[in-house]
């Protein structure tokens, strides 16, 4: 098997989005907070259609509206513009201003407009944070924990240690996700806060009147006292050391415990101990039924999914958490491949599938789904597992995707995917054995009705 | 209104409530939310239908990958449009420059899918690094054989109209390099049609049943070579007119090609277009065939119109497109089901538009240049509307207030032009409006 990634200039239908969407998306998770684009016009406009097809809800982003003039002679009018008339129009919290390649390569010192901005405006503000995210320099996860990483850096205080506080930084997850990692987190006692927290700005209910600003998000007050829990637990195996939960343990001590996004028994497990342990309880018996009904059905089911073959694309921490989960059941994942280039994706899967598969799938960074497809033709996988934009490839080669992750634009209630823990790793597993089941069943001559 | 900024209030117009003024075709205000996009947005939404040519986006991986496949512009043949391609510029290009990525990503692409032409946007980042994309596109051209064009696109130069000049300006390079031998005098460009769930062949379709020969489409199941040819045509008709109209300003002053403003949505636009180019050509049996065509579409048509006007008539309808030529016939096409048009507005209307829409709306209405989320939910409420006609970023809005809601973008999936289109948008409209759902509306 080839273990050259393929190597083309052009990117072709890529496997990665743009670094302030990733931010913009963070910022959305925080309350009575406003995203905002300094850049023009089109990037916000270009990111709320994007987003808005995932969650089908509404999404604000502010922009500074650059013209050609501002790009000449700075964007600082603009800036203190925009965040005056957002301030006036949207009364937000925070106004979580992201840069973008136009405004990082004409120089602008968003820094110092800032300085200037808060000098003019004593104490008639919102709170600002601020991030750089050029679109050339990583993709939207890069930017998602960039935006972390500055609210906690901006906003996080430190002090005596609050007992039996903890912070979670989950990465990018599902509304569906969030709202089961706070019943977990309740059901050990701890009291955690979770960062960000899209679950209701981004899956709201339908309510009488319209929010300006929908409520819900990471409370500010608790990002506060962010500095002061007794440790912080950050998913992803691929993250690195600029991380939210980085700047917490330098700057305010506070313990650090990266662990693998969880999803499959073995990462869920791992998410469970540390739970434990730092709550001081064991696991509560509800997800200990959970788990032992997720093992019940690996082996009711594990005959129609041993030995298919997957590939499965998207955000490298997404991936690696997948790749532990289609491994552990039985499935051989044959390529794994992200848009992302942490560095860390090969040694990572690694990590997560090294005691289980006799043999390494092609694990390869940079890739666009030219690449993809272009490794798949030689690989024969039964199922894709990713997002909508690996769609054309599934209807090409006819096997069938399981749609997890962001962005899900060809179905509806992506917002509502649980992936995490054993509950949503049960719901992914009954996906994926229906799925073989279904194929087999439609490829048939006979059509059987029962199994 | 705590909606309005002061800055906003000259872009909104109350008909009948004061003399008409309206601002438009201004600068985004800095802060508002507009749901306006860039420059880049109008080249590439009016070039992207053209199904084979390579769409190349020079430029950080954000404006190819927003753009991808994401217009419903269906292609009877090649489908390369569907492709999303990118130089995916990073930092190290920024810096030293993007000149020699640009053309080896074009060899690359063009070798792997040979094309009949490439389009090379310029984005945001290329305008500031000052790569030379004229030079590069004409080395590559050289090289080829190919049409190699340069779209003019940097987003921060200008909003959405200023996307559609530049896209024109392209399309203009390649018209008039083609054979026009036997291009049938009564002959046309069909401008500013998409090809939306295949609504260009309807409109096509229709014109050939009139004996009219169509040269290119432009842009929607476009090609290069009829592009090229295009100037072989008598006569363009041009819908959308904010987005092609330059182009066809461009072709009247070098080839001398006259061209009519027509609309296809709605029965009386829709016929209105076919007998204004039978009147142009003033042919006899042309314009019996068009009488003929009009009577067997209306006779099958408007019998099945019935039952959505009887459940419809009296209903509130908010408009807020993209260019405001839309507006005009979709208040026809409300007016048609007995619909009451309480708000128009658009990203991109023109003054003398939004003027023409004041005297045909009824008084009272809204009518709003570049509007954002709060100022269409303010209006939506105040007015009570029960359907709302916009794109993908409306329809939220629409929803959270318990609103109907029409996709009538360039992402929709249903064909709306056309005489079929006039039944299809009623059943699209009722099946929003008249679904049970709402009954939970308030109840929440």
């Amino acid at each position: 098997m080839s273990k050259n990634p393929p190597n083309y200039i052009s990117t072709t239908n890529a496997c990665k989005l743009c670094t302030p969407l990733g931010a913009c998306l963070a910022f959305k998770g925080i309350e009575g907070a406003v995203p905002y684009l300094h850049g023009s016009q089109g990037c916000a406009t270009y990111m709320r259609r994007y987003i808005i097809s995932h969650y089908n809800e509404p999404i604000d982003i502010a922009s500074s509206s650059l013209s050609e003039k501002n790009a000449i002679y700075g964007g600082g009018p603009n800036l203190k513009l925009g965040l005056v008339n957002v301030t006036r129009k949207y009364n937000p919290k925070l106004i979580g201003i992201a840069t973008t390649c136009l405004t990082e390569t004409i120089g602008d010192d968003v820094g110092r407009y800032l300085h200037e901005f808060h000098r003019e405006t004593v104490g008639t503000m919102p709170i600002m944070v601020r991030v750089a995210t050029p679109s050339y320099n990583g993709t939207h996860m890069e930017g998602f924990h960039a935006a972390v990483t500055a609210v906690v850096e901006q906003l996080a205080e430190g002090g005596e240690v609050v007992p039996g506080k903890i912070n979670l930084l989950p990465g990018f997850i599902s509304p569906a996700d969030k709202r089961y990692l706070s019943e977990i987190l309740d059901d050990f006692g701890l009291d955690a806060t979770i960062l960000p927290d899209l679950s209701d700005t981004m899956d709201g209910p339908a309510t009488s009147k319209y929010d300006k600003i929908q409520p819900g998000g990471t409370p500010l007050a608790a990002i506060a006292t962010m500095g002061r829990a007794s440790a912080t637990i950050e998913f992803g195996r691929t993250i690195n050391d600029k991380s939210g939960g980085a700047v917490l343990a330098r700057k305010h001590g506070v313990e650090r415990l990266v662990v693998g996004t969880p999803i499959g028994i073995e990462e869920s497990d791992v998410f469970f101990a540390a739970l434990s342990s730092l709550s001081g309880r064991p696991i509560p018996e509800k997800h200990v039924q959970e788990r032992g009904r997720l093992v019940d059905s690996y082996i009711d089911c594990h005959k129609y999914v041993f030995g298919k073959k997957a590939i499965i694309y998207g955000e490298e921490d997404l991936v690696v958490a997948l790749t532990a989960f289609l491994a552990e059941i039985g499935v051989v994942p044959v390529l794994c491949a992200s848009g992302g280039k942490s560095g860390k994706l090969a040694a990572a899967i690694r990590d997560v599938t090294g005691d289980i598969l006799a043999e390494q799938p092609q694990v390869f960074e940079g890739m666009d789904f030219f690449d993809i497809s272009e490794l798949a033709e030689t690989l024969a996988p039964d199922l894709l597992v990713g997002h909508s934009k690996g769609y054309p490839l599934a209807r090409k080669l006819e096997i069938p995707l399981i749609r997890v992750g962001f962005p899900i634009h060809d179905r509806m209630g992506g917002q509502r995917i649980l992936h995490l823990g054993y509950r949503g790793t049960q719901a992914l597993f009954d996906q994926v054995v229906n799925a073989f089941l279904a194929k087999k069943q439609s490829d048939s001559s006979v059509g059987y009705s029962y199994m | 209104m705590e909606a309005l900024l002061a800055e906003r209030h000259e872009q909104i117009h109350r008909t009948g409530e004061q003399p008409f003024t309206l601002v438009c075709n201004k600068d985004s205000l800095a802060g508002a939310v507009s749901q306006r996009a860039c420059v880049f947005c109008g080249s590439r939404v009016v070039l992207y239908p053209i199904a084979d040519a390579l769409h190349l986006v020079h430029g950080p991986i954000g404006c190819a990958v927003y753009t991808w496949d994401i217009r419903g512009a269906l292609s009877s043949g090649p489908e390369l449009h569907r492709l999303s391609f990118s130089t995916d510029l990073q930092e190290r290009d920024v810096i030293f420059g993007g000149e020699e990525k640009l053309y080896r990503a074009l060899i690359e692409l063009i070798d792997r899918h040979s094309p009949k032409g490439a389009f090379v946007y310029s984005t945001c980042i290329v305008g500031i690094i000052g790569d030379d994309l004229e030079a590069v596109c004409r080395r590559v051209e050289a090289e080829k054989g190919i049409p190699v064009i340069p779209v003019q696109s940097e987003g921060f130069k200008g909003n959405k109209r200023a996307g559609y000049t530049a896209a024109c300006n392209a399309m203009a390079r390649i018209i008039g390099t083609g054979d026009t031998a036997g291009i049938s005098p009564y002959s046309i460009n069909i401008l500013g049609d998409f090809n939306l769930a295949g609504e260009i062949w309807m409109i096509r379709a229709y014109f050939e049943r009139m004996g009219v020969q169509v040269v290119a489409n432009i842009t929607g199941d476009g090609r290069i070579a009829d592009l090229a040819r295009a100037h072989g045509a008598a006569l363009n008709v041009v819908q959308c007119s904010g987005s092609t109209m330059d182009l066809a300003k461009i072709m009247e002053e070098r080839y001398a090609i006259p061209s009519i403003r027509v609309s296809y949505f709605g029965i009386e636009d829709m016929a209105q277009s076919l007998y204004d180019v039978a009147d142009h050509f003033g042919d006899a049996e042309m314009l019996a065939k068009t009488r003929q065509l009009v009577k067997e579409e209306l006779a099958r048509i408007v019998p099945q119109l019935q039952k959505y006007k009887k459940a419809l008539a009296g209903k509130k309808a908010a408009i807020y497109v993209g260019g405001s030529f839309k507006a005009f016939s979709l208040v026809k096409a409300f007016r048609l089901l007995d619909m009451q048009v309480v708000m128009v507005g658009s990203q991109t209307g023109t003054e003398q538009e939004y003027r023409e829409l004041a005297e045909i709306t009824d008084p009272g209405t809204i009518i709003v240049d570049d509007a954002n989320p709060l100022e269409l939910t303010s209006f939506l409420e105040e007015k009570e509307v029960d359907i709302l006609v916009g794109g993908v970023k409306e329809r939220p809005i629409a929803y959270k207030l318990g609103v109907g809601f029409c996709d009538h973008n360039h992402e929709r999936k249903e064909a709306l032009a056309g005489f079929q289109g006039m039944l299809n948008f009623a059943e699209e409209v009722y099946s929003s409006v008249m679904s049970p759902v709402w009954r939970f509306k308030g109840r929440v």
